[in-house]
């Protein structure tokens, strides 16, 4: 049987791509493109709403409550109160867009202040940092959710507050090990040399340079938080009515799935489309910045 | 060793204490008021006033920590006004039909996502690693409740194969068994991905090591360095990881269970958050604060029988 022994390669580091050349590495990796179209599809779709979505997402049209099919007027048909599927799809795209780079935003400022602060300073903001961290790990994450959204009630800004509590230790804890390596570097003992304050250190030195591993994080915590809107909203925790959101109009149709299984799947199929965008993504750049 | 149980236990009770705390305090926040949940929508305000008394809800936040502290030690969880009965009446049930859930779908997981890890990271790059990456992205990449509604809408309302819910009581149509099939499926597929994905990475860096590599060399049979050599260093890493997943199953399946009006802890859970059931969510918080942390103990000491490199400490 033949065997293929990776040999061992010398690690020949190449200049740092710029970003757009980052980008155009993807055409490297096959998976990495379906990811990057997946993506552009649902911001495209996300950018043209109004243009694009055939009727008013919160319109109900009561003649097409007789037969909620997909029909030449409505091409994926209406939902249980005669709104048109497509254009809530189009609209709820806008939603998801927007509250999930938000919360992961938010996440990352939090979790990267909390990270390079542990991993800069070390000691006391170290050990305090890590042990509040610990004990928010340690919890289940839906359950978390549950609670703060069923104490804070449902909106999109309580969503974009949860996923911050919840994500910013898990980056800062990312955040941090990078900082301890980072910190021993030549480039941070110029920095101090020439007299540069801890702050410039930590957001010009150290952040830029753990960017690598950085993007290929957010991206698959963009997939994760896009799950977590469309959990929260199917669990009856997400944005209020009558706003088009993916997860609850899952949750709205899902107990007609026998009879019009459209009215669940299709939002179902959204969602999933977009999660899988954002993962091929991520593996794409992970692949590529594994080879340079 | 002793002192390593010692600290990892202190942490634990730390950890409980500080979350059962502070589900207490934002409890505070809760709009909702205990009493007129408990009384109804025609009581009188004398009523509400009286309960509120009687029940003391009206002394300070510490107070009555502390006061539902030493209840719980003494092994009473309180009264859920949701379901209006004790607590303990509750939640050992659903906790109980939750771990069957789990149960099955953990001991589907490990043989499956060890074999699959297995197989692509034995050879990177081959097509079979391939094949099996990609599956495992596709289905972490579909949430739990869109696979759970395309399994019921072929299953269940297409081919008639399988019940839609499963309620665990053993109706004319469907056996509990039948009813356990689809749940443990969207589970097993939603969370294999993830594992297979840690044992592949695992395995992968494991085959470049040069042990590997001489094994190969002196001929012995390709079986064999697998089985002998590879596995059992593959399988230290990912050994956590797996472990993990035990707290995901428990307490990570509300979704599982909503979809399949299963009597379960997470739907228990939900249903108590979006009814301010404060007594249900203190809990149950409480009781998922211990077994995912319990699950971590329990995983930093077989990572440490494994490993005999790292020391406990």
């Amino acid at each position: 049987m033949a065997v293929e022994i990776a040999p061992a390669t010398p690690s020949l580091r190449r200049p740092t791509p710029t970003w757009w050349r980052r980008l155009s590495l993807l055409r490297e990796s096959p998976i990495g493109i379906v990811g990057v179209f997946l993506v552009l599809f649902w911001v495209v779709i996300a950018i043209l709403a109004p243009l694009i979505a055939p009727f008013d997402p919160n319109e109900s049209d009561y003649t097409a409550l007789l037969d909620p099919t997909p029909s030449a007027l409505h091409w994926l048909g209406t939902d249980n109160q005669g709104r048109d599927i497509l254009s809530r799809i189009i609209w709820g795209s806008r939603t998801v867009l927007i509250v999930a780079p938000i919360a992961v935003f938010s996440a990352y400022v939090a979790g990267s202040i909390m990270g390079l602060l542990a991993g800069y300073y070390r000691g006391w903001v170290d050990n305090l940092l890590t042990r509040v961290s610990d004990i928010i790990l340690s919890f289940p994450v839906i359950i978390l959710y549950m609670i703060i959204i069923a104490v804070f009630g449902p909106s999109a800004l309580n969503i974009v507050l949860a996923v911050t509590f919840v994500a910013s230790p898990q980056i800062a804890r990312i955040v941090r090990g990078l900082t301890l390596e980072l910190r021993e570097q030549d480039f941070v003992a110029a920095a101090k040399m020439r007299g540069e304050s801890p702050i410039y250190i930590m957001l010009v030195e150290i952040l830029p340079n753990a960017r690598g591993p950085l993007i290929v994080d957010a991206c698959l915590r963009m997939g994760y938080t896009t799950i977590t809107i469309g959990v929260l909203g199917f669990l009856g925790l997400g944005l209020p009515p009558p706003d088009p959101d993916w997860g609850g109009m899952i949750k709205e149709s899902y107990g007609m799935v026998s009879v019009y299984p459209h009215m669940p799947l299709i939002p179902c199929a959204a969602i999933s489309s977009l999660v899988l965008g954002f993962n091929l993504l991520a593996d794409g750049m992970r692949e590529i910045s594994l080879r340079d | 060793m002793l002192r390593f149980f010692a600290t990892r236990l202190g942490w634990l009770l730390v950890t409980v204490f500080v979350v059962t705390f502070l589900v207490f305090c934002v409890n505070e926040f809760s709009p909702g008021q205990v009493a007129r949940k408990i009384l109804g929508p025609y009581a009188t305000p004398e009523q509400l006033a009286l309960l509120t008394q009687q029940m003391g809800l009206n002394r300070p936040v510490f107070l009555r920590y502390f006061g539902w502290l030493e209840q719980t030690l003494r092994g009473d969880l309180g009264y859920s006004t949701l379901y209006r009965t004790k607590v303990n009446n509750v939640i050992w049930t659903r906790l109980a039909n939750t771990g069957l859930l789990a149960t099955i779908a953990f001991s589907v997981i490990v043989p499956l996502s060890v074999l699959l890890g297995i197989s692509a990271g034995m050879r990177e790059g081959s097509r079979l690693d391939r094949t099996i990456s990609v599956a495992s992205i596709v289905t972490t990449s579909v949430p739990e409740f869109a696979s759970g509604a395309f399994w019921v809408a072929i299953f269940a309302t297409w081919l008639g194969l399988l019940p839609g819910t499963s309620p665990l009581e053993s109706s004319a149509n469907w056996s509990i068994p039948q009813q356990l099939v689809m749940p443990v499926m969207v589970m097993v597929l939603y969370d294999l991905g993830y594992v297979v994905r840690m044992v592949r990475a695992s395995m992968v860096e494991v085959m470049m090591r040069p042990y590997i590599r001489t094994a190969v060399l002196k001929g012995m049979p390709y079986r064999d360095v697998i089985m002998k050599h590879a596995l059992r260093n593959a399988m230290i890493a990912p050994f956590t990881v797996i472990l993990l997943q035990i707290n995901y199953l428990i307490t990570g399946v509300v979704v599982v269970e909503a979809l399949f009006a299963y009597p379960g802890f997470g739907r228990m859970f939900l249903d108590a958050a979006l009814f301010q059931d404060i007594a249900v969510i203190e809990a149950g918080a409480m009781v998922a604060v211990v077994i995912a942390v319990l699950t971590q103990i329990i995983g930093d000491f077989g990572y440490m029988l494994l490993n005999p490199r790292i020391r406990f400490q």
